[in-house]
């Protein structure tokens, strides 16, 4: 119990922080919203105007923690650019990003937890060498280019897939799925390639400790060790591993969204950090901040359910 | 054990490097192949043919050749839908389809009577009354009232105590409604060129949201939109004037310039503006380009309250030094229309093509006036840069080469759009700049103004008595000939004395596929969505 409510209060801690340099950080780049607005056709009247009613004029303490009392009774206020509430604005675009990032982390787990296991059980094998070296590759090719490439092959020269032709969830659900499979393959595979990697030398690690011998000992047989013992304990860097993986597929699909045209949620922070947008870039990252928070306490659980030995610190 | 482990992990370098290797070669040879394809294409009609048709059976698959819709890709969002709070040229040109002022302006430069049916001015300048087109009606369905014209035309002048949306606008005395379908419009001073304003839209009195429910009446209505993502219209079907070809239209929001040719190749928009003469070299023969121009005064813009831009000669010496038709020659294949000062040739009887020729190219001369001015030896300046800007950083990029010429350094500084608003635009901190000015609507005074020396939005810092003076004679004119000549006199100025390093209104190419046709240029920012229609 203590633990949890140690866990929740570093949480806000950190929430708090985080919201902080966002919002100082804004206040040292150049660059106005209210000219951004108006633009080549701003009079200085107007400005002014527009600055009092935005209420960018007051202190800058001020202003942080009038929207922090804003944040905190959950209104996230209104888009400059786009004049609506951002709630509403994000709500929308969440669920794009979120499957995004689901179909991304899927697929790493399914390529990587059994040819992560069939590399380290067949280690040295042909196999294991050809896939090593398909590995390296993988992890040196950035998600952008190899977007671009999967783009061009699929898209221009086998035509199984329209460059630009995403289709809301709203509209077409299958249409939505379809679109975005090759992108979260672009997320994936570097992370696939690593995750492999991980759990193939931890396998072979834990196959060497003590333990293992004597579970062959007891005459258990190769996959029965392998599964039973060695898997569990070899599972928790993974683990760690894929929990970090997730918070940083929300942050790889910035450039992927770009590349596919794809309108999510990182195609707005973008977008409302080139206009100058606060409101709504500070609720994304604080989103973000959340989902990377949340992820760390899962992971945190997970470890106890695979191996309820390990203590969590008091 | 070692030496073999050793062994295999030099295998395995050796299979990565191959691997690699084979990639990249192949990566190579299909480009090669790629261009020699293209050749082919070039060179047979029949096999160009044949890869056209097996280009529209795809086609048909993927959008099933649905000519009532068309999607158009649009470069940024839309930044309001309230036609009075909206400011980017971007979003100017898309609602243009969808709101309307008491008149429009059309292709030629004209402005035609729009929810107005006709209009009279009054000799001195002072009044403008206008009667309503019967039955005009909004998207929902209401007509247009004089209450609704006076609505609008007052959220804009700020008669309710706020700053005037625009500025001009501060001019108006007051509006008043005659009857049921005559409004009459009183100006504080004469001003025979208001006219041109009154192209902004008409939105009714009684809609409280004007953003979240946008109500006009142009030919197009709006649907729906998603930030980032696109804007949906569709045709309205109760328009009072020529109505519409396509009945659905999305403008679909395209944030990487990287992916526009894969998409019009791929299907997913059939229309974008300003395309690139890069971008265009890598389409197929499916689109049709439309070519016109972007309607911008693009010069090297000098501080001219700056050392050393506070001496006319060493402007001078700069308009000397370059050649329009160079840059046009690296920048756009040559295409674009050469400019002596802050006039473009579409807006007609204002344009004068002889100031281009108030500077040739000469280096000898450039060099002497640098030595009159007292820098024989040169002197170094900084051209900053708007970074988004492609057509401008590449100008900048030729003009420094033609500065070398005459012993002068300029260094580019690529700075991001917001600090270019801020610094250069708001601050006026700073030496140079390469941008191109528009007018906001279609008047001498739009693109004039601002070089009078008290303006607001005169971020040059131009400051000279002979153009102060015939300035206020043209925009106090009543005569139109009158107003022209003293116009003219005004670009003669800015030309003589150098005001900016003036170069040229750039090219614009449209891309349209050929499934479509009938796109028109307009004079200023819109895109007229109405007048383009299946090619069948």
């Amino acid at each position: 119990m203590r633990y949890v409510l140690k866990k929740v209060l570093s949480m806000v801690l950190t929430l708090f922080v985080v919201s902080l340099c966002v919002f100082f950080a804004f206040s040292l780049i150049p660059g106005d919203p209210v000219t951004r607005m108006f633009g080549t056709e701003a009079t200085p009247e107007l400005i002014a105007q527009y600055r009092a009613k935005m209420g960018l004029n007051d202190p800058i303490l001020v202003r942080y923690f009038r929207w922090f009392i804003a944040f905190l009774q959950g209104d996230m206020g209104t888009s400059y650019d786009y004049k609506i509430p951002v709630a509403g604005m994000l709500a929308e675009k969440i669920p794009i990003t979120l499957t995004l990032a689901i179909m991304s982390f899927v697929i790493m787990v399914i390529i990587s937890i059994p040819l992560g296991i069939y590399t380290a059980k067949y280690e040295n094998g042909i196999i294991d060498h050809v896939i090593s070296v398909i590995n390296q590759i993988i992890m040196a090719v950035p998600p952008f280019f190899s977007g671009i490439l999967l783009t061009f092959f699929f898209g221009v020269i086998l035509k199984i897939f329209m460059p630009g032709g995403f289709v809301s969830y709203t509209k077409d659900v299958q249409g939505f799925l379809k679109y975005l499979i090759l992108p979260a393959f672009a997320i994936a595979l570097p992370k696939a390639a690593m995750a492999t990697k991980l759990l193939r030398g931890s396998v072979i690690d834990e196959a060497g400790k003590d333990y293992t011998r004597t579970a062959y000992s007891r005459g258990n047989t190769t996959n029965g060790v392998l599964y039973r013992h060695v898997l569990k304990n070899a599972m928790i860097p993974v683990v760690t591993f894929m929990g970090m993986a997730l918070a940083d597929m929300v942050a790889g699909s910035i450039v992927i969204e770009q590349v596919f045209g794809i309108p999510g949620i990182s195609r707005i922070l973008l977008s409302s950090i080139n206009n100058r947008d606060y409101p709504v870039v500070e609720a994304i990252i604080m989103g973000i901040a959340i989902m990377v928070l949340v992820i760390n306490l899962l992971v945190d659980i997970i470890y106890r359910i695979i191996n309820p030995r390990i203590e969590v610190e008091e | 054990m070692m030496k073999k482990g050793i062994g295999r992990r030099g295998l395995s370098t050796l299979l990565v490097v191959l691997t690699t290797l084979t990639l990249t070669m192949s990566g190579c040879s299909g480009k090669k192949a790629e261009e020699s394809t293209a050749d082919a294409t070039n060179a047979t009609e029949n096999t160009s043919s044949g890869k056209d048709g097996k280009a529209e059976t795809a086609d048909n698959t993927a959008s099933s050749d649905d000519l009532s819709k068309i999607t158009i890709g649009i470069p940024q969002d839309i930044d309001s839908m309230d036609p009075h709070i909206a400011q980017a040229a971007g979003t100017r040109e898309v609602l243009f389809n969808v709101y309307e002022g008491l008149v429009k302006p059309d292709q030629d430069g004209n402005l035609q009577p729009a929810i107005a049916s006709e209009y009279t001015i009054s000799e001195d300048g002072k009044t403008y009354t206008f009667t309503l087109r019967e039955g005009v009606k909004f998207h929902d369905g209401s007509t247009v009232t004089a209450e609704d014209v006076k609505y609008s035309i007052e959220r804009n002048a700020g008669t309710d105590g706020t700053d005037p949306l625009i500025s001009a606008f501060s001019n108006i005395d007051s509006v008043e409604i005659a009857d049921d379908s005559t409004v009459v419009m009183t100006l504080k001073e004469a001003n025979t060129e208001f006219l041109a304003y009154m192209t902004v839209a008409i939105i009714p009195a009684s809609n409280e949201d004007p953003e979240g429910n946008p109500v006009g009446t142009g030919p197009y209505k709006f649907v729906s939109r998603s930030p980032q993502e696109n804007v949906i219209l569709t045709k309205f079907d109760e328009y009072w004037g020529e109505p519409a070809y396509i009945k659905d239209i999305t403008l679909k929001v395209e944030a990487n310039a990287d992916s526009i040719v894969m998409d019009l190749e791929g299907g997913s928009i059939d229309m974008f503006a300003r395309v690139t003469s890069a971008q265009m070299s890598q389409l197929s023969d499916k689109f049709d380009v439309y070519e016109g121009t972007m309607n911008l005064v693009q010069a090297l813009y000098l501080n001219n309250a700056e050392e050393p831009f506070n001496n006319e000669q060493v402007r001078q010496a700069l308009c000397y030094a370059i050649s329009p038709q160079e840059i046009m020659d690296f920048v756009s294949d040559g295409k674009g229309t050469e400019i002596g000062s802050s006039m473009f040739p579409s807006f007609g009887k204002y344009f004068d093509a002889s100031l281009s020729e108030t500077y040739n190219q000469d280096i000898d001369k450039a060099k002497q006036l640098l030595a009159e001015a007292g820098y024989s030896n040169g002197f170094d300046f900084t051209i900053t840069v708007p970074s988004n800007y492609t057509q401008h950083v590449d100008t900048a990029q030729v003009l420094v080469e033609e500065f070398k010429a005459i012993g002068v350094n300029a260094t580019i500084q690529e700075v991001e759009w917001n600090t270019w608003l801020d610094d250069v635009y708001t601050n006026r901190n700073f030496q140079s700049t390469v941008i191109g000015v528009d007018a906001s609507t279609l008047t001498a005074y739009a693109l004039l103004s601002r070089f009078r020396s008290d303006a607001h939005n005169n971020f040059i810092n131009y400051n000279d008595a002979s153009y102060d003076a015939a300035f206020d004679a043209a925009v106090n004119a009543t005569d139109d000939a009158e107003k022209t000549k003293n116009y003219k006199e005004c670009e003669k100025i800015l030309s003589e004395t150098a005001a900016n390093v003036y170069i040229q209104d750039l090219p614009e190419f449209v891309v349209l596929n050929k499934k479509f046709t009938g796109y028109t240029f307009y004079p200023l920012y819109a895109q007229d969505f109405s007048k383009i229609k299946p090619a069948k």
